[in-house]
């Protein structure tokens, strides 16, 4: 049996499926109800009820939402370019499935645990603009357009400093292997958030950016340009867009976790499933992310490029410096990174 | 982002004679600039605003606010009604403060004619004037928010609203259009119990205030979005026609409640909020402090209202009771007089302007004698608010307009008319 699924090609060919299925289902699933987490917590945070009608405390709502997008027409505007129309919404949506390859729910636990984990992430998460650009672009709109001009910048801007608060991180635990770096958050070690606390801050802050979402949700931006880049897309290429998002918010929210909440270790040696602590860890994160969204007012354009420019990069760079140097001559730079 | 427009300026200013362009070496760069039509429908355009931005990249070069669109005639339908019938059409100018709408076409009539409400009812017209007050700043406030990007305060504010329009309910019979006011008085006395609902209310609701002042006012974003955007000087505020909480944002202390009193305003003790930047954070603090100011007056309302009749008991005015009516064949011959050709009103004509929530809302009302307004101006207040659309978000961003939009409390209803 061992020999078939490693030796051969068509039992590569189908573990590498079946992994693959075993982690999108969940993370589909689990991509379907964080819309319905999100509008339970922000009803919550309004005093309102949210979605309760579609089944008991309406948890069938996101099925009835999928019925929906599925059965809809896609329109495709007169002055679109038809392919790079229905392109853009794959794309992101791809792009935001393809991440998932390297996070691992266990020790151990992913589909490719490679040495370059964090070099993946960061160059999958740096093309998710292209789907969104693609998209203002074809759909010859100029609410559209001006909603991917200011992603296109947002996301360059911010995948900077997300990128040193990532640099940081590698430094103390000397490996580019995501499992490494929980391994280094493990027992008898202090998760990172609390060592590392500032790029902490600024990870979040960033991720939020980096999604898209509020208060940096400006590419969409209802208010000024309705919908932004995806004012004309209906049905199911809607959906992808929305499906990508919300994917790539559990990613981010997953990478978060695994960088500074220790990912799937339990805190104080405590009982669990480690799946479920990482479970519980991106609940958690993903709550943050409906937490602001329901306080804060929106940036505009001009200052949210400011405060990535001026004040996270500065500081990223100040710490990922400081970190360096404190690292070199305590002697605590990991063998690794030497 | 200035230097831009100058530049752009200076290239549609000072063209470069003919021999010059050839001589020089330098090619003369056209920007584009390009217009987006903001509107009707879209989400910050509150209602069915149509504005014409020309743009650049995300600066906005030039704001052309186009009305008519919600268009009803009012005014030349008010002339081939009778006075009565007219009052309801006031409820649909602003359909976010209707009963201040009534009581300028209200307090016209009563001018014309030379009538007084009885004391009761001009309690009752200051106590809802001012939950009207609060109705229409808790809408703007929190769409406001909305339009920067605030989530949450419309639906703490919708939750609000809709116990104030309870209250119209109780009153009136309506949630919105009430329909309440009459000239000579109000409709019907409040049902038993309702002033001491609005008293618990009052309790209450400055609790809610704090609420939304804790999670907005001192909000760095909030502040960033809204600070130094759309400033009017109090100049440039007079030039263009600013009135009520607009204008006392820019630093003109004038709320006609203080400067010409009408119903009972001269009676109850309130403060009038000024602020002095006039950006839209201080047209959202000056709005904010009038919703406390207004609870003041609510609980001095109910606290002096005395039993008493709610409407002149001069039969040609105002109809008699229904028990009245199956004993008197007078009262019956008032009431089917009232009720088809209403009354009729000297000829005359005059201004009567009182303090909307947005700012001085008048009537123009001329009489030719007869039992319809021979012409009915009415002055909005949005109109002028929304000619200055332009330059207060000339040179500002794309989201400054919207926040603009939002803070100068547009309603088209009676922008349009």
């Amino acid at each position: 049996m061992y020999s078939f699924f490693h030796d051969s090609m068509i039992g590569i060919l189908l573990l590498t499926v079946a992994e693959t299925l075993a982690v999108l289902v969940p993370v589909l699933m689990c991509m379907a109800y964080a819309t319905y987490f999100e509008r339970k917590a922000l009803a919550a945070f309004q005093l309102r009820k949210g979605p309760n009608r579609v089944g008991p405390f309406g948890l069938f709502q996101p099925f009835a939402d999928a019925v929906k997008v599925f059965t809809k027409e896609t329109i495709i505007p007169a002055g679109a370019s038809r392919s790079l129309f229905l392109l853009a919404p794959m794309l992101t949506f791809v792009l935001a499935c393809l991440a998932w390859a390297v996070i691992p729910v266990g020790d151990g636990w992913a589909v490719a645990n490679i040495n370059v984990g964090i070099l993946y992430l960061f160059a999958i998460s740096s093309l998710g603009v292209y789907g969104i650009i693609i998209a203002g672009w074809a759909s010859n709109s100029k609410y559209a357009f001006l909603g991917a001009m200011r992603s296109a910048a947002q996301m360059v801007s911010y995948e900077v400093s997300i990128g040193f608060v990532l640099v940081t991180v590698m430094l103390c635990v000397g490996s580019l292997n995501l499992n490494d770096i929980v391994r280094a958050q493990g027992p008898g070690h202090f998760w990172f958030c609390f060592t590392l606390f500032p790029m902490f801050v600024v990870f979040l802050i960033s991720m939020l950016a980096e999604c898209n979402r509020a208060p940096f949700d400006l590419p969409e931006g209802e208010s000024e340009l309705v919908a932004g880049f995806f004012v004309e897309y209906s049905a199911m290429s809607f959906a992808l867009f929305y499906l990508g998002e919300y994917t790539n918010m559990i990613m981010m929210s997953a990478l978060a976790s695994i960088l500074f909440l220790g990912g799937w270790e339990a805190p104080f040696g405590l009982p669990g499933l480690p799946i479920l602590w990482l479970f519980g860890k991106i609940c958690f994160v993903m709550f943050f992310f409906f937490w602001v969204r329901a306080t804060f007012p929106r940036y505009r354009y001009d200052q949210l490029m400011r405060l990535g420019w001026k004040v996270f990069l500065p500081l990223s760079l100040l710490w990922l410096v400081l970190t360096a140097g404190f690292l070199e001559f305590t002697g605590l730079l990991p063998n690794g990174a030497a | 982002m200035s230097s831009i427009l100058e530049d752009i300026e200076r290239h549609h200013s000072t063209p470069v004679p003919a021999d010059q362009a050839v001589a020089s070496t330098s090619k003369t760069v056209q920007i584009d600039s390009h217009a987006i039509n903001f509107g009707p429908q879209h989400p910050a355009a509150h209602g069915v605003l149509r504005l014409v931005l020309e743009m650049d990249g995300e600066v906005v070069d030039r704001a052309d606010p186009h009305v008519g669109l919600l268009h009803r005639g009012t005014e030349k339908l008010i002339e081939s009604r009778t006075y009565l019938q007219n009052v309801p059409y006031f409820d649909r100018l602003d359909y976010v403060s209707p009963m201040c709408m009534e009581h300028a076409f209200v307090l016209a009539t009563e001018k014309l004619l030379s009538i007084q409400a009885p004391e009761r009812a001009l309690w009752i017209r200051t106590m809802f004037d001012e939950i009207t007050r609060i109705l229409n700043h808790l809408l703007n406030l929190t769409s406001f928010a909305l339009d920067v990007g605030a989530l949450t305060p419309p639906l703490w504010g919708y939750e609000e609203r809709e116990k104030l329009m309870e209250f119209y309910e109780a009153a009136s019979g309506a949630r919105l259009h009430a329909n309440y006011y009459r000239p000579g008085g109000v409709n019907k006395d409040l049902p038993a119990g309702l002033t001491d609902k609005i008293w618990a209310w009052s309790e209450q609701y400055p609790k809610f205030i704090d609420d939304l002042w804790n999670l907005l006012t001192e909000n760095r974003i909030w502040k960033q979005r809204t600070v130094d955007i759309g400033v009017m000087s109090a100049e440039q505020a007079l030039a263009w026609g600013f009135t009520g909480p607009n204008l006392r944002a820019s630093g003109v202390p004038w709320d006609l409640r203080k400067a010409q009193p009408y119903a009972m305003y001269e009676h109850v003790q309130f403060d009038v909020p000024i602020a002095r930047n006039g950006d839209c954070y201080d047209r959202y603090l000056v709005r904010m402090i009038e919703m406390r100011e207004s609870v003041k007056i609510i609980r001095q309302c109910i606290e002096n209202m005395k039993p008493g009749p709610v409407k002149i008991q001069d039969r040609k005015f105002t109809a008699p009771r229904r028990e009245e009516m199956k004993r008197s064949m007078e009262a019956l011959i008032h009431h089917f007089k009232l009720y088809t050709e209403g009354f009729h009103v000297p000829a005359g004509a005059t201004y009567t302007a009182i303090e909307s929530p947005k700012g001085e809302f008048g009537v123009y009302l001329v009489s030719d004698g007869t039992n319809k307004p021979y012409r009915c101006k009415i002055r909005p207040t949005g109109f002028s608010h929304l000619q200055a659309v332009e330059v207060m978000s000339k040179g500002h961003m794309l989201a400054d307009a919207v926040a603009v939009i939002g803070s100068i409390d547009l309603v088209f209803g009676e922008v349009d008319r």
